[in-house]
C-alpha cells in the first residue's frame, strides 16, 4: 500500500513536573521546566509505527508546531520509528496562541501537501486538555474521524476504530482519507532503542513557516487569566444520610 | 615528556569537555530513554526484586532490546556502537532505578564483552560476543578469590596445558552475576615462577563440567544481582579459549577494571541521585517547627553537601569516559571517579537517611536500601584503598624527573 501517514506530536509540559502559576497569572511556568512528548502523541506514533511494521502503509511523517525546541520531539518520533519529520515554525506570540484551531488549519493544509490517507493524533494534549484538534482536523478536510480510538484496524481502503465511548465500544468503519485520535488504551509505545536514536539522526527534519502552507494563526481566543486550582479543604464526616441532606442544604447545594 | 603527555591529554579532554554543559543530542536522547526505562520497569519494583533476591531478567531482557547491554559493543556484532560517555549515562540512569540492575548491566558491558572485545580474536568475537548482547544471556568476571581480593597477582587457580585443553582448578570468590550468568572470564595462573606475567585469562561457558557455583551470597545491598564462589575442579576448556596471550592475563584484568571503574562510578551516581531525590523531595513534604524543613538551613546544607559530591563525582566520571572515548589514558580519572562517586555515594545515601529521620530507617522509603546499595561501590572493582594508591602513583608519574 502506498499509504502515507501524517502523525502530529505536540511538546508539552513533563506529566511528573509539578505545574506552578507565573506570578502575574498570565499562564505557568514553562522556562527551564522539563518537556516531553504529549503521552496520547506517543500512543499515536506507537500505532503509525506499528501499521508500517505491518507492511500496511509506507510512510510515517511526524509533524510538530512550535518553536526550535519541536525538533526534540520530532526526532524521539523519529527514534520510535517515524520516518521523517516536518517542523512548521511557529513561535512568539503565534506560539502563545496556538490553539486547536491553527493546528488543525496547519494539519490539513499539510494532508493535501503530502497526500496523506491517515492522519494519528493523541486524542488530547495533557496541558490543555483540549480534545478538539483531531475533529477540527477532519472538519476542515471534510474527511471521517473515528476518535477515542482503543482499536484501528486497515480494511482495504477502509479502517475500522473501536472507540472508546461513555457507554462501552463502539465500532465505527471509516473510508480514508480519515482522522484518527488515539486513546489510552491503544497501545503502549516502545521506548526508543540505541540502534533507532542512532538511526534517527540521519533521518529528515524539514522547516515549514505557516505563511508558506496558507494558514493564518489569528486566535479568536484570549487568555485573560490563569490560576491555581483552590486548595483542597478538608471533608467532614456525617452520621447519617439525614444529616447529609441538612448539611448540603445549609451549605446552599441543594 | 611525560607532563607533555598528560597537558595533551587534558587540552584534548577538556575540548570535549564543552559539552559538559549539553550534551550532545544523541546521548540526551539515550539517558532520557534510560531515564524513562528506570522509572517504569525498574523503580517501581527495585523495593520487590531487594526484598526476594529475584534476578530481574524480564528488565535484563528489555534492556537488551534497548541495546543498553552492549552499548560499545559495534553493532555487526549485535551491539548498539555507542561511546563509553553513553554507556556512562546509561548506568547511572539504571542504577538509579535499580541498583542491582545497574551492577548486571555494568558487569555484562565492562568486565565481560569489553576484554573480549579488546583482546580477543575474530573468532573469539564471534563466538562469545552477540548472544550477550540481547539480554538472553549474560557474562561474569572471575578474578578475586578467597585468598585475594586486592592483590590480584597472587592468584591461586590454576590452569595447565593437558594436550589440546587447558585444565583449570581452584576457586574463584565474590563473582557477580554468576548464578545467572552463561559464560565467564576466568583468570588463573599458568606459570607461577613469573608471578604477575604468569597469569592467564579463559573464556568458560556456564554451566560447564568442573564448574560449580557455591551457596548465593546473602549481601547486604545489590540483593538482586547473585555473588557466589565459582569452583573448578578439573575443569576442561579448548585451548582455544585463551583469551589474549599466554601471561596476558594480569594486564588484561587491569585495563578491563580501568573501564569497569568507570560504570560502577556511574552505579554509584545512579545510587547517590536517587537518595538525593527522595530526601530533597521529602525536605519539601515534611513540616516540623510549623514549617517544610526545607526551610531549615540545616537541611539545606545538607543537601547543598550531597549535591556538591554528586556533580563533582559525575564531571569526573564524565572526564574519564570522554578521555577513554578520545583513546587518551585514563587510568587515573576512572580511579578517581569510581573513589568519588563511591564515596559521594554512601555520603549521599547515609544523609538521606538522617533527613528522612525515622522514615529512613524502615523499608517504607527506598533510602535505606540506597544506603545497603551503596556500601559496596567502595569495595568492589578495586577497593577506595586501591583506588588512592592508583591515583597516588598516576600523581607521583606526572612528578617525576
Amino acid at each position: 500500500m502506498s499509504a502515507r501517514v501524517l502523525v502530529g506530536v505536540k511538546r508539552v509540559i513533563d506529566y511528573a513536573v509539578k505545574i506552578r502559576v507565573k506570578p502575574d497569572n498570565t499562564g505557568v511556568v514553562t522556562d527551564g521546566v522539563k518537556h516531553s512528548m504529549n503521552p496520547f502523541c506517543e500512543i499515536a506514533v506507537e500505532e503509525a509505527v506499528k501499521l508500517k511494521e505491518k507492511k500496511l502503509i509506507k510512510e510515517v511523517v511526524a509533524v510538530s508546531c512550535g518553536p526550535q525546541q519541536a525538533q526534540e520531539t520530532i526526532r524521539t518520533a523519529l527514534a520510535m520509528g517515524a520516518d521523517r519529520g516536518i517542523h512548521v515554525e511557529v513561535s512568539g506570540k503565534d506560539y502563545d496562541n496556538l490553539g486547536p484551531l491553527q493546528v488543525s488549519k496547519i494539519l490539513a493544509a499539510l494532508a493535501k501537501k503530502e497526500e496523506t490517507s491517515l492522519i494519528i493524533l493523541g486524542k488530547q494534549a495533557i496541558d490543555d486538555d483540549c480534545n478538539q484538534t483531531g475533529q477540527m482536523t477532519a472538519a476542515l478536510l471534510d474527511w471521517p474521524q473515528g476518535t477515542f480510538a482503543s482499536e484501528v484496524v486497515l480494511e482495504g481502503d477502509k479502517v475500522k476504530v473501536i472507540r472508546e465511548i461513555d457507554g462501552g465500544l463502539e465500532t465505527v468503519r471509516l473510508k480514508m482519507p480519515a482522522v484518527i485520535t488515539a486513546d489510552l488504551r491503544l497501545n503502549t509505545p516502545r521506548y526508543a532503542t540505541l540502534p533507532n536514536i542512532m538511526k534517527a539522526k540521519k533521518k529528515k527534519i524539514d522547516v515549514v513557516k505557516p505563511g508558506e502552507l496558507g494558514v493564518d494563526l489569528t486566535s479568536h481566543l484570549e487568555v485573560l487569566r490563569v490560576d491555581e486550582p483552590p486548595q483542597r479543604q478538608a471533608g467532614m464526616k456525617v452520621e447519617t444520610v439525614e444529616e447529609l441532606i441538612s448539611r448540603l442544604k445549609e451549605a446552599g447545594r441543594m | 615528556r611525560s607532563r607533555a603527555a598528560v597537558c595533551g591529554a587534558v587540552r584534548r579532554g577538556s575540548r570535549r569537555l564543552s559539552h559538559v554543559a549539553q550534551l550532545p543530542e544523541v546521548h540526551r536522547m539515550l539517558r532520557q530513554t534510560c531515564r524513562d526505562f528506570a522509572e517504569r520497569e525498574l523503580a517501581p519494583v527495585a523495593s520487590q526484586l531487594d526484598k526476594e533476591h529475584t534476578y530481574p531478567g524480564r528488565q535484563v531482557r528489555e534492556l537488551g532490546k534497548l541495546g543498553i547491554m552492549a552499548v560499545e559493543v559495534p553493532e555487526s556484532l549485535g551491539g548498539a556502537g555507542l561511546d563509553y560517555l553513553a554507556y556512562g549515562l546509561a548506568v547511572e540512569e539504571i542504577s538509579r532505578g535499580c541498583a542491582s540492575t545497574g551492577v548486571i548491566v555494568s558487569v555484562n558491558n565492562s568486565l565481560y564483552l569489553g576484554p573480549l572485545l579488546k583482546f580477543g580474536s575474530e573468532e573469539q568475537k564471534k563466538q562469545w560476543i552477540p548472544p550477550f548482547t540481547t539480554g538472553e544471556k549474560v557474562g561474569c568476571f572471575a578474578l578475586s578469590e578467597p585468598g585475594n581480593g586486592s592483590d590480584a597477582g597472587a592468584a591461586s587457580t590454576t590452569a595447565q596445558l593437558d594436550g589440546d585443553e587447558w585444565v583449570l582448578n581452584g576457586t574463584k570468590a565474590w563473582i557477580t552475576n554468576s548464578w545467572d550468568a552463561s559464560a565467564t572470564i576466568i583468570f588463573a595462573t599458568t606459570d607461577k615462577a613469573v608471578k604477575h606475567q604468569g597469569i592467564s585469562a579463559f573464556l568458560v561457558p556456564m554451566p560447564h563440567p568442573g564448574l560449580s557455583l557455591g551457596k548465593k551470597e546473602d549481601k547486604l545491598g545489590i540483593r538482586a544481582s547473585s555473588t557466589a564462589n565459582i569452583i573448578l575442579e578439573d575443569c576442561r576448556v579448548p585451548k582455544e579459549n585463551l583469551l589474549g596471550g599466554l601471561g596476558m592475563g594480569f594486564k588484561i584484568a587491569m585495563q578491563t577494571l580501568d573501564s569497569g571503574r568507570i560504570g560502577i562510578a556511574s552505579q554509584a551516581l545512579g545510587i547517590g541521585q536517587a537518595a538525593l531525590d527522595c530526601a530533597a523531595d521529602y525536605a519539601h513534604k515534611r513540616t516540623a517547627f510549623g514549617a517544610p524543613i526545607a526551610k531549615l538551613q540545616a537541611i539545606q546544607f545538607k543537601l547543598a553537601d550531597m549535591a556538591v559530591a554528586l556533580e563533582s563525582a559525575r564531571l569526573l566520571t564524565w572526564k574519564a569516559a570522554l578521555l577513554r572515548d578520545a583513546k587518551q589514558p585514563f587510568t587515573k580519572e576512572a580511579a578517581m571517579a569510581k573513589l568519588a562517586a563511591s564515596e559521594a555515594a554512601t555520603f549521599i545515601s547515609h544523609q538521606a537517611i538522617q533527613v528522612l529521620g525515622g522514615m529512613g530507617y524502615v523499608t517504607d522509603m527506598p533510602a535505606e536500601r540506597h544506603y545497603r546499595d551503596a556500601r559496596i561501590t567502595e569495595i568492589y572493582e578495586g577497593t577506595s584503598e586501591i583506588q588512592r594508591l592508583v591515583i597516588g602513583t598516576q600523581v607521583l608519574k606526572e612528578y617525576q624527573g
